[in-house]
């Protein structure tokens, strides 16, 4: 078996209890022991508990967050209902099927594909080691595939087991002298290690939050938002903030503008249909000027629809959903881990911009956990600007230049104020009248018309006359789709938006200059970024959206073919 | 050390605005707003460290009518602000401040989280058995027999009982008071402002302009027959079987509030960062 495999792909399934999320967890850190990269994402039945579930694990020699087109082995504890994950587990002649055949023979769906299916008898050999389980088998078969050294799982083991090590690492091995003897998808050797981190968006997106300076959290639990949150609240205990889980999303978005208002940094999690709830008092954050930060971690909808599943369909909410005139900050990550700088951004921008923002995640990046570089964080400062006394009556609105003025905040003396959902004067105080709704309208508008991003706003990469637009988790795949292009010798321009909003036409413009082809990717029905694309910049040349909607990823194959189509 | 600088006893007048209400004539509003300041002055606090939060509706526009610190929020959350609020900031005092129709219809699943959470915080619902700012729509606590443009001949719903809902959710101080005696409601708020927790004081504040018969709220109002009790049960049954005009502090909890902001971190980010390091 010659070890000349860049990237290899995994995933393992069983019923409800089989262990497989357990497995899957461990051969990532076994992946990470052993200095490769790796992402692990999952999908799972309707159970609550329990029921059919699978893990898919990638191991690669390069930083990727998207998922391969296919997958080099599917192996499964059981295939009770593993069938209905047949479009989430592509497979071709090249793959192979582990499984047991005192569970049967594996679904028609997968071996019609030309995967060879190769019977392990994962529960007998279990039963040859006193504690052992199938799980554990079919992790060491599957970490002898792909050539993992024998120490890498031993200290995944031991990373990850509180009790039965010992029996955990026995029956893992006798998996890895199953693999021995198939033929397998062994890993290149990785060059010399960087220093990373093993991260889930939503912790990523949980640590940017306290970089940025949140200390006070209100959230409602929602899928796939909900582990945000969970990694939130001791880690804010931890450095002097609080969380507090509210009765509903009207709630937390409503105390999250009290306590922000009271001078603490404060931010809300949710998944679209909190974000729904939210938007009345995201209007109050725009027009009281009350700096607070929502992510919004994207699953399929309308209405619940498939609440553990991603899709890139809530811009449009997030973009335009706010009644009246609403100025305000969207920002997109556009890799895993860049959920940390993005969420920190938002933090920033919101305070020094005293505005809402709100953080386009989702289900994708949020419950993916991969071994990334660890990133390299720029030296911003971002801060609100705070009023004191200087014995003049206090202007909370006051009109200045850059559309910001300095926010008194509770406890400072002589400039109290009422902060006000209603139309007010510069005073603050409430009024009717057409010329200080223009003022104060154009004064928030200008806040955000006069930011600059800098390089920001989006990450663009490669040169050439075709370019692909894109946002979100819809960049990984994009990336990898460039980077064989590239290695063919083809170049286009690959340009992820961060910055959603306020739009950047001047900067896209410049980006595109020259460019005769354009495609747009994106992760929902309707289109929803080309229409966005069309009516805030020109698009140069023909246009060609790709889209679908979610749960499927797209696969880097079938982007590439788009931009070398002749 | 610099000496302390002992500041000039404050007055009631200290903690009203210049601006001039948009209330109606006649108002009870005007009195629980006089009884707010007359409160803060004896409480001898300073505008600065005060907050009083408000939702939607002619009662909710009372935070900018005082010098303290003022968020008039949307129509339902004034709850929600007050406790984010008083949370992130718990050196400050907060007063939030409801109608019926924001703080028992649109915002009424606040009030029963609200009570429960015990956030020390003080909430006034000025009870006016209308929607006044909207112009006379029937509220959760309306007669089910009034007569409106919206329900004619009446809801035919029974009322909703505020302070039973609080005691069963576990509000921490309840009294009613009555806008008519602005003493009485200066009293009743700085006792409440003083009990630890979430204290729930409940105005009977007429409007006269779409429920002119509340004037006869005077003959009505009247001290509470016997003092309170911090018995739950006996809570219960005095609150069920009195007619709503019993004035006064009717329970006093001993629950422990809700915890603000810790004082001090006990990690940094680094440490943090640690947790994903390889
Ligand atoms: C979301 C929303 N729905 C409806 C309204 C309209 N509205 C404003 S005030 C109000 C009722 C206020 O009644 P109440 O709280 O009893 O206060 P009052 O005016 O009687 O003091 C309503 C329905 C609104 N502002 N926002
Ligand atoms: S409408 Fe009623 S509640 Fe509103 S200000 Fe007039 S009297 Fe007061």
């Amino acid at each position: 078996m010659k070890a000349n495999h860049s990237s290899v792909s995994v995933a393992l399934a069983g019923s409800g209890g089989a262990g497989v999320m357990t497995a899957g967890n461990m051969l990532l850190e076994a992946a990470a022991a052993a200095g490769y990269y790796g992402l692990m994402t999952r999908t799972s039945g309707p159970q609550i508990r329990g029921g059919e579930a699978a893990a898919m694990v990638r191991v690669s020699t390069f930083a990727t967050d998207a998922q391969d087109d296919r997958f080099q082995v599917l192996a499964a504890i059981d295939w009770q209902n593993v069938n209905r994950f047949a479009t989430e587990l592509p497979l071709g002649p090249e793959s192979i099927l582990i499984g047991d055949q005192a569970h049967g023979e594996p679904p028609e769906v997968f071996t019609k594909t030309g995967a060879r299916y190769f019977p392990v008898p994962l529960k007998q050999l279990a039963g040859q080691v006193q504690g052992g389980w199938p799980n554990m088998i079919a992790l060491g078969v599957l970490a002898g595939l792909m050539g993992l050294p024998a120490q890498a799982l031993e200290a995944a083991i031991n990373k990850a087991m509180k009790k039965g090590v010992e029996a955990g690492i026995a029956a893992a091995k006798l998996g890895l002298a199953q693999a021995a003897n198939l033929d397998g998808f062994k890993l290149k050797e990785i060059p010399a290690k960087s220093s990373r981190w093993l991260i889930t968006g939503n912790e990523a997106a949980g640590y940017g939050a306290l970089r940025g300076g949140v200390r006070f959290v209100a959230a409602y639990p929602i899928t796939p938002a909900t582990e945000l949150l969970e990694w939130l609240s001791p880690a804010l205990t931890k450095v002097g903030g609080t969380l507090v889980q509210a009765e509903d999303e009207l709630a937390s978005i409503n105390m999250a503008l009290g306590a922000s208002y009271g001078g603490v940094p404060a931010l809300t999690a949710t998944s679209g249909p909190g974000l729904s709830l939210m938007i009345e008092a995201l209007g109050l954050g725009v027009t009281a000027e009350v700096p607070v930060v929502v992510v919004d971690v994207m699953r399929t909808g309308p209405s619940t629809g498939i609440a553990t599943k991603s899709e890139q369909a809530d811009l449009n909410i997030a973009l335009y959903g706010l009644h009246g005139d609403a100025p305000h900050i969207v920002i997109a990550p556009n890799s895993l881990s860049d959920c940390v700088a993005a969420t920190e951004w938002a933090v920033g921008l919101a305070e020094s911009l005293q505005v809402p923002a709100i953080v386009l995640s989702d289900q994708y990046f949020g419950q993916a956990r991969a071994v990334v570089d660890v990133p390299a964080f720029e030296k911003k400062s971002f801060h609100r600007a705070k009023a004191n006394s200087n014995g003049q009556p206090y202007k909370r609105y006051a009109l200045t230049d850059s559309g910001v003025s300095p926010m008194a905040i509770p406890g400072t003396p002589g400039i109290t104020y009422t902060a006000d959902g209603l139309e007010h004067n510069e005073r603050g105080t409430p009024s009717s009248q057409s010329g200080d709704h223009l003022a104060q309208m154009e004064k928030r508008a200008r806040k955000i018309s006069q930011l600059d991003p800098g390089d920001a706003w989006a990450s663009i990469e490669g040169e050439g006359d075709v370019a692909l637009l894109t946002f979100g988790s819809c960049t990984g795949p994009a990336r990898e789709a460039f980077a064989r292009a590239r290695a063919e010798g083809f170049d286009a321009r690959l340009v992820s938006l961060r910055m959603l909003a306020p739009a950047q036409p001047a900067k896209l413009k410049q980006a595109l200059a020259g460019v005769k082809r354009v495609l747009v990717l994106e992760q929902n029905h309707s289109g929803q970024f080309l229409r966005y694309l069309r009516s805030e910049y020109e698009l140069p040349g023909e246009v060609k959206s790709l889209r679908r909607p979610g749960p499927l990823p797209f696969r880097p194959e079938e982007i590439y073919r788009e931009i070398v189509r002749p | 050390m610099n000496a302390p600088i002992t500041s000039p006893a404050l007055t009631a007048k200290d903690f009203k605005s210049d601006y001039k209400p948009v209330w109606c004539p006649g108002c009870g509003d005007y009195s629980v707003l006089t009884a707010v300041t007359k409160a803060l002055a004896m409480l001898e606090l300073r505008p600065e460290n005060v907050a009083v939060v408000s939702g939607i509706g002619c009662s909710s526009r009372i935070p900018a009518y005082t010098t303290c610190y003022g968020f008039h929020g949307v129509h339902g959350r004034s709850l929600p602000a007050g406790t984010g609020l008083k949370v992130a900031r718990p050196d400050l005092t907060v007063l939030v401040a409801s109608g019926d129709g924001d703080g028992y219809s649109i915002g009424g699943n606040h009030f029963l989280h609200a009570c429960r959470r015990n956030v020390d915080l003080t909430y006034i619902v000025m009870d006016n058995h209308v929607y006044g700012m909207t112009k006379g729509q029937p509220s959760p606590t309306t007669e089910p027999d009034w007569s409106s443009k919206l329900a004619p001949g009446g809801t035919g719903v029974r009322e909703f009982h505020p302070l039973v809902i609080a005691l069963a959710s576990g509000a921490n101080f309840i009294a009613r008071a009555f806008s008519g005696d602005p003493n009485g409601v200066a009293a009743l708020i700085v006792e409440a402002v003083r009990h630890p927790g979430f204290s729930f004081v409940e105005v009977l504040s007429p409007c006269v302009t779409f429920r002119p018969e509340q004037r006869g709220w005077k003959e009505s109002a009247r001290p509470a027959p016997v003092a309170y009790t911090d018995d739950p049960a006996r809570a219960a049954r005095r609150l069920m079987t009195d007619d709503g005009f019993n004035i006064g502090v009717l329970y006093k909890g001993r629950r422990a509030p809700f915890a603000g902001l810790p004082a001090a971190p006990t990690h940094s980010l680094a440490d943090l960062e640690g947790g994903f390091r390889l």
